[in-house]
């Protein structure tokens, strides 16, 4: 059973991602309705129909950490230590003392999609290549996709729950759903709790091209996502990471906190429907929105924001609005909705995160990004998604929607102060 | 190739395989005590080690090393044999 007391803060923020390494510049890019994707300039795409992505350029794990442990990890790895690193310091957190008796009361949920894809291809090719004796030791700890939770973990020597939600495009938001979870039932006070994602290749993006899922419009790359829009076709593949540093409350309020914000709502459901549809009419995904509403305490029309899960699919946008319409009742039609996955690309397993970081930059600065590349909506898409110009806004609660092939969907509620 | 080639080429491998620092590799250095090698590190080392000099290390020598003097000695005797 919760104690009703212990209430859930985010005393930390901290992203590497498409458009910026740092909170301030990832909120003015937003803000600006500036695109993160472009071509592709990691791997040959000679082949591919899809040739754009979002990547994070220039980023030097040795920044984080050295040479000798960043070698050990695939990237999404190291971008998960990275945002943790960054979420930390924005928290004014440092690692955890071995004689401290907060040592086993902090832990890490970290949400992945994939995990180390690159690493698990490039070793393959070694085994087929060369023979099993040339397969690295590293190789399983660097393709396990709970060894991003594991290595934050290590670093910052987090000794309570640390675990692993793989649940696709909703699994960093499932990890802050579940940390906040761990932290109201008593288990842990601190939890790192965010996503990361680096399978920006050629094998996923072969795969999800053959499942006709991503955007081809390769001679427009700012233009490519495009949710909402008509001429929508498909998603863009990004990468990334963000780390929320979820407290509770009293502690954090204790040491004297900057305090970004507070965790309300955390509502789940199934389509229980297709391995990668969502059910048509947005049953599911409007459950998911009810129940956080209900964990939140708070109605439809006190909803100031909405972060969609918005990802410039046929499929989504349409069924995502029509799960507002569902889970809103009257109040849809005022509702202010956005989809920054116009500007990050989709960063899959770490999405949920960086819109959980979007949803409180919107509710610290009073503005909503805007869906940009909205220029003429779908007629199915007939809600107010902030189109091209970010609008100032009163923001007190804030959701970001979640969804993931094999029917997850994810919605959590934050709220300003704390 | 001498004894010092051997050397010099396995100083480079620690370095770029494994990360170390090289002012801390020496022959008497240990690998677990000294350079905080674990046991995936003497894998790496030791794949590394057959490419760059076309040797095959067996497991079985492989467990007996401590110090890069050891491996520096192992490489040179399957060299000479």
């Amino acid at each position: 059973m919760h104690q009703a007391e212990r209430r859930v803060v985010v005393t930390g923020l901290g992203t590497i991602n498409p458009l910026s390494d740092t909170i301030d510049g990832t909120w003015k890019a937003l803000v600006d309705g500036r695109s993160g994707i472009g071509p592709i300039t990691q791997f040959d795409t000679t082949d591919l129909k899809t040739k754009i992505a979002g990547e994070v350029s220039n980023f030097d794990s040795e920044v984080f950490m050295p040479l000798r442990e960043a070698r050990r990890m695939d990237r999404f790895s190291q971008l998960f230590v990275g945002a943790s690193q960054l979420a930390m310091d924005h928290s004014g957190l440092d690692m955890i003392d071995e004689d401290d008796p907060e040592v086993g009361r902090a832990g890490v949920m970290a949400g992945v999609g994939f995990g180390g894809m690159v690493s698990f291809i490039g070793q393959l090719d070694v085994l087929r290549d060369r023979g099993p004796s040339r397969v690295s030791p590293l190789t399983i700890p660097m393709i396990i996709p709970n060894e991003a939770a594991g290595l934050a973990s290590m670093r910052f020597n987090m000794q309570g729950p640390v675990s692993c939600v793989v649940t696709a495009c909703a699994a960093s938001a499932h990890a802050i759903g579940d940390a906040a979870e761990i932290i109201k039932r008593g288990t842990a006070d601190v939890m790192l709790a965010g996503g990361a994602e680096a399978a920006n290749c050629e094998f996923s993006m072969a795969a999800f091209n053959q499942a006709k899922a991503l955007s081809t419009r390769n001679e427009d790359p700012a233009a490519a996502s495009r949710p909402f829009d008509r001429d929508r076709d498909g998603f863009v593949m990004s990468e990334g990471a963000a780390v929320l540093v979820l407290e509770e409350r009293a502690r954090a309020v204790g040491r004297g906190a900057t305090i970004h914000g507070e965790l309300i709502g955390y509502g789940m459901s199934s389509d229980a429907y297709h391995v990668t549809l969502p059910r048509p009419g947005g049953i599911g995904a409007a459950r998911a929105m009810t129940n956080a509403m209900q964990d939140a305490g708070i109605g439809p029309s006190q909803i100031d924001y909405i972060n969609a899960h918005g990802t410039s699919t046929s499929a989504n946008d349409a069924t995502e609005t029509a799960a507002i319409k569902l889970a809103l009742g009257d109040a849809a039609k005022s509702a202010v909705i956005s989809s920054t996955k116009s500007m990050t690309g989709h960063l899959l397993g770490a999405a949920g995160a960086l819109e959980s970081l979007v949803c409180l930059q919107a509710i610290a600065n009073d503005v909503v990004p805007p869906t940009i590349n909205l220029d003429n909506p779908d007629p199915e898409c007939d809600l107010d998604y902030v189109p091209n110009e970010a609008r100032e806004l009163d923001v007190k609660y804030a959701m970001t929607n979640s969804f993931g092939f094999g029917g997850h969907n994810v919605s959590l509620i934050f709220a300003s102060g704390g | 190739m001498d004894r010092a080639d051997i050397e010099s080429k396995m100083t480079d491998l620690l370095v770029s395989e494994l990360g170390l620092e090289k002012e801390k590799i020496n022959p008497g250095a240990s690998f677990e005590a000294d350079l905080e090698v674990d046991s995936l590190g003497v894998v790496e080392l030791l794949m590394a080690l057959e490419d760059e000099f076309d040797v095959k290390i067996p497991d079985e020598e492989a467990e007996e090393l401590v110090t890069v003097g050891q491996a520096i000695d192992l490489v040179e005797q399957k060299l000479a044999g």
